[in-house]
């Protein structure tokens, strides 16, 4: 059967663009609502689109907070999925789950530089990682958010610059973040979830 | 460095296009999946899809069509028309839209922008303006540019933008089917008055028309329809031009 992603499911955000490019790339996946849940995959997916602290709140609801904080296969949180593994965010002054210790902060947007950062920017890795097999330096991605996570080179496995240089993706130990959306990013962004897949 | 965007627009009605199409490669040219699975492979940056649907069933269709391009295609997607209340967003979000687009229902009812934005996130939200000139004022109309409003462009916008606008789409009626060029003197007041993104529509003739769109109005996306339907212009052609002036494209 190969390896199976979890999607972990706490109501915030559609998932169907998610679930189509999985199939469309013939990855096996499941639904993660409850605790035990999580023993039937080896590898999991944090989705989320909208309010980051709505998104906490939601996820604090469903009680896997403690479950997610303890993780040891490969987890990867996308967009806001990707801000709730960081220590606190501007949107809502919310506390997040603190696996990462960065911040997510809000864009100063300007007349020249627009928020929401909406469309296709270049992604330049960090760090080597399988995540990023095959996917060369400057790879667009698609971006569709308000608030990105600071820098850090601790953390940031590839960043990418819109008005300040920020973490398009970070890693640590077993847990991944993604700030674009690989389900809408062309062939590369499909290429980072077959990756994933095999971590 | 962010890519400007390069939109295609499609109009549909009960699920198929509508309007002509003249593709080289398709088997079937009513068909806005394959339709949309073409421009996605000649590197559309993103698509539009405008519903045009106007029977009772038009939630169920448009539902129908947004699972089956989610379902195939990579690259992200808006829809627009028709979207009166929140559920109408839900059904369209939970389908795999990545964004919807209103127009006529946030003039008539300006507070809808504010609820959707609450409900699903600024990042969801389009307003799509369609301007005139009456008066030698620009004026937004409704209905396709047949009804005026009492609506003075830029001060909806900002008042858009206010309430929760993610994007503005603005196409100039003016401009639109002259294949003359896009309204770059609108366009500029219009994007050097808001923080968000601008999405230029309306005019576009020749490739030149999207040069001079990028550098003289400095906006983030630029959408068509019939330049790129009927094959005037290709994308791929598009996008090397852009590059030659120094363009940043995908």
């Amino acid at each position: 059967d190969g390896p199976r992603i979890g999607i972990i499911r706490y109501g915030a955000g559609n998932i169907f663009s998610l679930t189509a490019a999985l199939e469309r790339l013939n990855i096996p996946y499941g639904m993660v609502y409850t605790e035990t849940d999580f023993e039937k995959f080896d590898r999991y997916i944090i989705p989320g689109v909208g309010h980051a602290g709505a998104a906490m709140n939601k996820l604090e609801q469903t009680g896997l907070v403690p479950k997610i904080k303890a993780l040891k296969k490969p987890t990867l949180g996308i967009c806001v999925g990707m801000q709730l593994l960081t220590s606190w965010s501007e949107e809502g002054d919310a506390d997040m789950l603190n696996i990462f210790p960065v911040k997510t902060l809000k864009f100063a947007g300007n007349t020249t530089f627009k928020v929401p950062h909406t469309g296709w920017n270049q992604v330049y890795q960090e760090k080597e990682n399988p995540l990023f097999k095959n996917i060369p330096a400057g790879s667009h991605f698609y971006f569709v958010h308000s608030y990105f996570i600071e820098y850090d080179h601790l953390y940031t496995l590839s960043s990418t610059s819109y008005i300040n240089k920020f973490s398009a993706s970070i890693w640590l130990d077993n847990f991944y973040g993604v700030q674009f959306h690989p389900e809408k990013s062309g062939v590369y962004g499909e290429t980072l979830l077959t990756n994933f897949s095999k971590i | 460095m962010l890519a400007k965007r390069i939109i295609p627009c499609l109009d549909v009605k009960n699920g198929r296009t509508v309007k002509g199409v003249n593709f080289v490669d398709l088997r079937d040219a009513g068909d806005p999946v394959e339709l949309a699975w073409n421009y996605s492979q000649q590197g559309a940056d993103e698509l539009v899809f405008l519903d045009i649907t106007a029977t009772v069933e038009r939630r169920k269709t448009m539902v129908e069509l947004v699972k089956a391009v989610a379902r195939q295609i990579n690259i992200p997607f808006t829809i627009g028309g028709g979207i009166n209340e929140i559920a109408d967003a839900d059904a369209l979000l939970n389908a795999g839209a990545d964004k919807i687009s209103i127009n006529s229902a946030a003039v008539r009812n300006p507070a809808l922008i504010d609820e959707l934005a609450k409900a699903f996130g600024v990042q969801f939200v389009i307003v799509a303006v369609d301007t005139r000139v009456m008066d030698d004022k620009n004026i937004v109309y409704l209905n396709g540019g047949r009804l005026p409003t009492e609506k003075q462009t830029l001060e909806w916008i900002l008042e858009a933008e206010s309430r929760g606008a993610g994007e503005i789409l603005l196409t100039s009626m003016d401009h639109d089917g002259t294949k003359s060029g896009f309204d770059n003197g609108l366009l500029t007041l219009v994007n050097n008055a808001v923080n968000i993104p601008v999405i230029a529509s309306g005019g576009a003739g020749s490739v030149q028309h999207f040069v001079d769109v990028f550098q003289q109005s400095e906006v983030d996306a630029a959408l068509a329809a019939s330049v790129f339907h009927y094959g005037e212009i290709l994308i791929p052609d598009l996008k090397s031009a852009l590059k030659a002036h120094q363009i940043e494209v995908r």
